[in-house]
């Protein structure tokens, strides 16, 4: 090989430099059509998605209580792979939050109603993000997104750090203590791969919590996500998540 | 299923203030999370101190190289203990290094730390010490002893002039590589918890620095205090130039960490986001001793003051010493309350930003403040028989008559 001589040396340095600066005066003007990125349910069938409506929710807690039965959760008060928030909003402006068990034995009744403005209450469960903070710190790779879209724990791979939990901006995941690893909503994926829909969602009286495949357009998910004005939480931690939520209140994170 | 943990967690739900979301009532991370980052940063703040010398030929320090290396080494050596109890799997810890997820923080653990124990810590200290080896390994008395520096030879026996330039050669290079190392070794575990979107108390890209600085600080104050008290230990008089020098180091280390928690704090103030109301309150309550107190005042301030009034007025020898080394304890202290209150107040509030849970410390289980003590003790056995057998005093001499 020969070596490399001055001039050659030179006029390599000089096109790396011109095609810098050449992509450098090109970039900014399509820069801006980069923005949209297709959801990865174009791609992949069945997506799974879950929406929830608000509106519909009334706090009765059996979709809590189905899947601690389902899921075989312990039934100590701070384990929860879904609980249901109660959201008071008084005249004053105060704002309290309860969510004694997870909503599973009902509330206690609030004091001084007529000076509530408003209540409702919130189902929680894992948002199944699709960029999810916990799959991303998972030192050994035991929590895994499917190929539907389910963020799973492979239970036999958890090594129990527990960085998954500091990670999860919602609160959905908790230690197992029996098992020393950790859990978190499967969306049933023993059901729903055998074309059942989720324990919550079977359980739940009025219909306020939805399942369902994205990548069906004719699917009732879809056409719910299509038809209703909805949002996520905490939209600023850029996880995009799965769950979506109609009739949200800024007081709800 | 620990019954007495569960009765625990039981009678934690009556302490809870505000809201939580129910999963947030156990916290995950305890105080042996407080001590990872802590003896990790003793090792980092080691390391830095000893490079001084090699690398930026402050040789009034030299005294302390020897002893620097051995800190950092019996750290290091006990760094990874108190993440393998915490573990919930611990016979599973072998994963991080074999199926590494490369997107963790954590994941980087195994590598950065084989790295700098193997590659930089043990050759470093290895090629130090080779001439003194050679020479134990023939002038040796007791046997055990004189087999293991035979081993440590690793056969070669060659202590030459020419061979001895060129062991200081690598050795300097090996520091200059070493250098970033322990700074990558530290400002990872900074990391760790400063790209945690979903914590608004960890989630500064200052961490990883504020981390490394206060790790300066905290290893050039443990190194000062184990040069201090073996000095007195061995009825040998203090280098003062040498701890003057180190003093200066440590005030130095001190203020860049200080002020860049303080921007920090201002910074987080002065924006007062949706986050800052609960911030405000867990500094007002929960932390207020651990914080405003301990680290702040206790562990910042009055060690700061101190150390700038050796610098400022011509004390008596008596007098430096003294301050020099109060100030040492006073910033380790502030620095372990440091590690606490970023760790575990970390966790104190919810991430509803709406309540706060508590912390109910275990006295004897696995992750007890018993094991926290242990873990803790450690360090001081290993570092004693690193002092027995590889003993950081003979040093000088030994240079001397051999470049004579």
């Amino acid at each position: 090989m020969n070596p490399i001589n001055r001039r050659q040396f030179l006029k390599t340095a000089a096109l790396t430099f011109l095609a810098f600066a050449g992509r450098a005066l090109a970039a900014p003007l399509a820069a801006a059509e980069k923005f949209f990125h297709e959801p990865p349910w174009r791609r992949k069938k069945p997506y799974w998605g879950y929406a929830v409506d608000i509106t519909k929710c009334i706090g009765c807690g059996r979709c809590a209580d189905a899947c601690k039965t389902e899921n075989e959760i312990p039934r100590e008060p701070f384990y929860f792979r879904t609980w249901v928030e109660r959201y008071i909003l008084r005249r004053s402006g105060e704002v309290a939050v309860d969510s004694p068990n997870g909503g599973i034995d009902g509330y206690p009744p609030p004091r001084d109603p007529e000076s509530i403005a408003q209540s409702f209450f919130v189902p929680k469960l894992c948002n199944h993000c699709e960029h999810s903070p916990c799959e991303q710190v998972c030192p050994v790779g035991a929590t895994f997104k499917t190929e539907d879209g389910v963020v799973l724990v492979d239970r036999k791979y958890c090594i129990g750090c527990r960085y998954c939990i500091q990670a999860c901006p919602y609160g959905c995941r908790y230690f197992h203590p029996t098992l020393q690893v950790a859990d978190k909503c499967t969306l049933c994926y023993h059901r729903i791969k055998n074309g059942k829909r989720p324990a919550c969602v079977e359980n739940c009286p009025t219909g306020a919590r939805m399942f369902g495949d994205l990548s069906d357009p004719e699917g009732a998910l879809t056409k719910f996500r299509e038809s209703e004005r909805t949002q996520v939480l905490k939209p600023h931690m850029g996880t995009e998540p799965k769950l979506v939520y109609k009739g949200l209140d800024k007081e709800v994170r | 299923m620990n019954d007495s943990y569960l009765e625990t967690l039981r009678a934690a739900l009556a302490q809870v203030s505000g809201f939580i979301y129910p999963n947030e009532l156990e916290l995950q991370w305890s105080i042996l999370i407080v001590l990872y980052p802590y003896i990790t940063g003793l090792v980092a703040g080691a390391f830095i101190l000893a490079s001084l010398e090699r690398v930026f030929n402050v040789k009034s320090v030299k005294p302390t190289y020897r002893l620097s290396l051995l800190v950092a080494l019996a750290f290091l050596l006990i760094a990874p203990l108190p993440l393998q109890v915490h573990l919930g799997h611990p016979e599973r810890a072998f994963e991080i290094f074999m199926t590494p997820n490369t997107s963790s923080a954590m994941a980087m653990f195994g590598f950065v730390y084989i790295w700098y124990l193997m590659v930089v810590l043990l050759v470093e200290i290895w090629l130090d010490y080779r001439r003194e080896i050679v020479l134990w390994s023939k002038s040796e008395t007791f046997w055990p002893k004189r087999l293991f520096y035979k081993l440590l030879t690793f056969g070669v026996d060659n202590i030459s002039p020419r061979s001895l330039e060129i062991d200081e050669k690598i050795g300097r290079a090996l520091t200059v590589i070493g250098l970033p190392s322990a700074v990558l070794l530290h400002g990872y575990v900074g990391f760790i918890f400063g790209s945690i979107k979903a914590n608004p108390w960890w989630s500064t890209p200052l961490m990883p620095i504020i981390f490394l600085f206060s790790a300066m600080a905290s290893g050039i104050a443990g190194v000062l205090l184990f040069y201090m008290f073996l000095c007195w230990l061995r009825d040998e008089p203090i280098d003062m130039p040498c701890i003057d020098t180190v003093a200066k180091f440590f005030l130095t280390a001190l203020i860049v960490a200080f002020s860049l928690e303080m921007l920090e704090t201002l910074q987080t103030a002065y924006e007062a986001e949706e986050h800052f109301d609960i911030i405000a309150l867990l500094v007002e309550g929960k932390l207020y001793f651990s914080m405003i107190f301990v680290q702040i005042l206790m562990g910042s301030l009055t060690p700061m003051f101190l150390l700038g009034l050796a610098q400022l007025f011509d004390l008596p020898e008596k007098v430096r010493k003294v301050f020099y080394g109060a100030s040492a304890v006073l910033s380790l202290v502030g620095i372990f309350a440091m590690r606490w209150n970023v760790v575990v107040g970390g966790q104190f509030f919810s991430k509803s930003l709406r309540g706060f849970t508590t912390y109910k410390m275990e006295f004897a289980g696995r992750e007890g403040l018993l094991s926290a003590i242990v873990l803790a003790i450690l360090p001081l056995f290993v570092l004693a028989g690193l002092l027995y057998l590889l003993p950081p005093w003979g040093e000088r001499a030994g240079k001397e008559s051999a470049t004579s």
